[in-house]
C-alpha cells in the first residue's frame, strides 16, 4: 500500500503503486476489447430486424400459449412415468458402473498409479465432458429412438459425474480406521468393505440423491433427440406450433424439478 | 423399535460372548427397511419392465456403434475443417461474451439477494429471479428464446447469460450472507457511503470466490454452448448435429475429440486460478 503526496504535500494513501496500476488498467483494457470483439461478431451473426421485432413475436406467443390446454395432461401421464424411469435407472446404472471407476481413480486405492490411475481419470472426463443430449444423441443413432437411449445417455453422463465426487471423498478418509482393520488380518476385500466403505458411504447416499435430482432435469429435454421422455411430447407439440401444449409441458416440467429438488434436499439434509 | 433401542442402550458383555458379531443394520426399523426394501424392488420390476428395448434395432445399430468408435480411432479433422473451425470460434465467443454480460447483472442481482445487505422486498424480488434462472433447464430457454430471437449465436448468448446469472448470484449471495461482519463493520464506522461500504467492506472478502466462480462457469458455458446448437442458438452443436444427422461419426468423433480437450484445458486453468486466489 503506497503512499503519495498531493499538491500541498498531503500524504494520501493508495491500493497500488504505479506500475501495479498501470498493469492493472492494461489488464481490463485488453479483457474489454475482447469481450467487445465477441460481442460484434455475435451481432454480425444475427439478424436485427428479427430482435427489433421479437416483443411482437413475444406477446404472440404469449396469447397463444395461455391459457394452458389442461386437458392434455391425459396423455402426458406415461411420458412422465417414462422421464422418471430414465432418470432413476440411469442413476443406478451409473452409481454401479461409477464405484469401481472411482476405486480406481483414487490415489489411496487404485492397484497402479501410473497405468490404472489416468486410464480411470480418462473415463470421469470424456463422460463429465459431454453433455447428456450429445449422449443421446450419439445413442439414438446406434440403439434407436426410445427410452432405452435416453437410459444409456443419462448412464453415461453420470459416471464421471459420481465417480469424480465419490474418488475425492475415498481419497479424504481417515486412514486410522483402514489400519486398524487391516491390523486384523483382514483382506483387501474385507479391508474395503468395513474400513472404507462405511467411510464413504453418506457421501455416497448424498451423491447419489444429488445426481438423481439434475438427472430429472435433464432427462426432461432428451426426448428433443427423439430419446424418449416427456421432451418427445414437447417437441411434437413444438413442430406443430400447438402452444397451449407447449405451456402445459413447460408447467409440468417446471413442477417435476421442484418436486425433485425438494425430494433430494430432504433426503440430504436426513443424510448429513 | 424397542428392542433395538434396548439392545443398543443395555448390551451387557455376557450376551455378546460366544455370539457371532453382525453387521449392524443399515435401517434400524424392521417395518421401514423391508417396506423400502419391497417397494424398491416393485418399482425396478415395473421400471424396468416399461422398457421396451428393440434387441433387432440394437443389434443393427451396433454395426454402427462400431463404426463410431472406429471413428474415434481415426477421426477426421480435415474435411469439414471450415465448419469445424467456424463452429467453434462461435461456441468460444458466445461462451465469452455470456460469462462477462452474466457476470456484470449477476452482482448487482447477488448483492440483492443477501439477506444481510438488502431490504426485504429487494431480497424477494433478487430470489425469485435466481429461482426461475435455475428451474428452467438451458435448452428450454434456447427453444423459446431461438422461437423469439431467431436462429443464430444471439439467442444462445441470451440462454448462457441468463443461465449464469441464476448460478452466480446465488453461489454470491451465500458467499456475502457467510461474511465477516466486523470488517464491513469497521469501514462503516468510518462514515463511508453505501458504494464505499460496499466497495472496501464487501467486495474484498467475496473477490476470491468471484473470480473462482466465474472461471468455473466459463467452463460450464463452453460445455452447454456445444449443445446449444442443437435446437439452433448456433455453436460447435450445429455442426455436431450435422454430422451426426449425416453419419458421418469421423467428423462427429473429430468435434467431441476436441470438445474433451478443451473442456480438459478449461477445468486444469481453472484449477489452478482457482487454487491461487483462494
Amino acid at each position: 500500500m503506497p503512499v503519495s503526496s498531493n499538491k500541498n504535500g498531503l500524504k494520501v494513501w493508495q491500493r497500488r503503486d504505479r506500475n501495479s496500476q498501470l498493469l492493472n488498467w492494461a489488464g481490463w483494457l485488453f479483457g474489454t476489447i475482447i469481450f467487445l470483439y465477441c460481442w460484434a461478431q455475435i451481432s454480425d451473426a444475427t439478424e436485427w430486424f428479427f430482435v427489433w421485432d421479437a416483443p411482437r413475436i413475444a406477446a404472440d406467443i404469449g396469447t397463444r400459449a395461455l391459457p394452458p390446454r389442461w386437458g392434455y395432461i391425459g396423455t402426458l401421464w406415461e411420458p412422465i412415468w417414462d422421464t422418471l424411469n430414465i432418470a432413476t435407472l440411469g442413476t443406478l446404472f451409473a452409481l454401479v458402473l461409477a464405484v469401481p471407476v472411482a476405486f480406481l481413480a483414487a490415489r489411496n486405492t487404485t492397484p497402479n498409479r501410473y497405468i490404472i490411475r489416468p486410464i480411470a481419470l480418462l473415463i470421469i472426463v470424456s463422460s463429465r465432458s459431454i453433455n447428456s443430449l450429445i449422449w443421446a444423441l450419439l445413442l439414438v443413432a446406434i440403439v434407436g429412438p426410445g427410452i432405452f437411449a435416453g437410459m444409456l445417455a443419462i448412464t453415461i453422463r453420470s459416471i464421471g459425474f459420481c465417480a469424480k465426487l465419490l474418488y475425492e471423498a475415498i481419497e479424504e478418509i481417515d486412514q486410522s480406521q483402514v489400519e486398524a482393520i487391516t491390523a486384523t488380518g483382514a483382506s483387501r476385500w474385507q479391508v474395503m468393505a468395513y474400513g472404507i466403505v462405511p467411510q464413504i458411504l453418506p457421501a455416497f447416499a448424498g451423491i447419489a440423491v444429488f445426481r438423481w435430482d439434475i438427472n430429472i432435469r435433464e432427462s426432461t429435454v432428451l426426448g428433443l433427440v427423439g430419446a424418449g421422455g416427456i421432451g418427445l411430447q414437447l417437441q411434437g407439440s413444438l413442430n406443430t406450433l400447438a402452444w397451449p401444449q407447449v405451456s402445459l409441458i413447460l408447467l409440468v416440467i417446471l413442477v417435476a424439478v421442484l418436486i425433485s429438488e425438494w425430494v433430494s434436499a430432504k433426503v440430504r439434509g436426513a443424510i448429513i | 423399535m424397542s428392542r433395538t433401542s434396548t439392545l443398543q442402550t443395555d448390551v451387557r458383555l455376557e450376551d455378546l460372548v460366544g455370539r457371532q458379531w453382525q453387521k449392524p443394520a443399515f435401517i434400524k426399523s424392521n417395518m421401514w427397511r423391508w417396506g423400502l426394501t419391497i417397494g424398491a424392488i416393485i418399482y425396478l420390476i415395473l421400471a424396468i419392465g416399461s422398457l421396451e428395448v428393440n434387441w433387432a434395432r440394437v443389434s443393427e445399430g451396433l454395426d454402427r456403434g462400431l463404426q463410431f468408435v472406429l471413428g474415434f480411432a481415426n477421426p477426421d479433422f480435415s474435411s469439414r475443417a471450415v465448419d469445424i473451425r467456424e463452429g467453434l470460434i462461435e461456441s468460444v465467443e458466445m461462451t465469452i461474451a455470456s460469462t462477462v454480460v452474466g457476470i456484470l447483472i449477476s452482482i448487482p442481482i447477488g448483492l440483492g439477494a443477501a439477506r444481510n445487505i438488502a431490504p426485504l422486498p429487494v431480497y424477494i424480488v433478487c430470489r425469485g429471479i435466481v429461482a426461475v434462472s435455475r428451474a428452467l433447464n438451458e435448452i428450454i430457454v434456447a427453444i423459446l428464446l431461438v422461437a423469439i430471437f431467431g436462429f443464430g449465436p444471439l439467442a444462445g448468448f441470451l440462454t448462457l447469460s441468463f443461465a449464469t446469472i441464476g448460478f452466480l448470484a446465488k453461489l454470491l449471495a451465500e458467499d456475502i450472507e457467510d461474511m465477516d461482519k466486523v470488517q464491513a463493520e469497521a469501514i462503516r464506522a468510518t462514515g463511508s457511503t453505501w458504494t464505499q461500504w460496499i466497495n472496501y467492506g464487501v467486495q474484498p472478502q467475496i473477490m476470491p470466490r468471484l473470480i473462482g466462480l466465474s472461471i468455473y462457469r466459463l467452463d460450464i458455458n463452453f460445455r452447454e454452448s456445444a449443445v446449444l446448437g442443437l435446437v439452433g442458438a448456433g455453436g460447435i452443436g450445429a455442426t455436431l448435429n450435422t454430422a451426426f444427422d449425416r453419419y458421418e461419426f469421423d467428423t462427429a468423433a473429430a468435434i467431441l475429440l476436441i470438445i474433451i480437450v478443451v473442456v480438459m484445458v478449461l477445468e486444469y486453468l481453472s484449477g489452478i486460478i482457482r487454487a491461487k486466489v483462494q
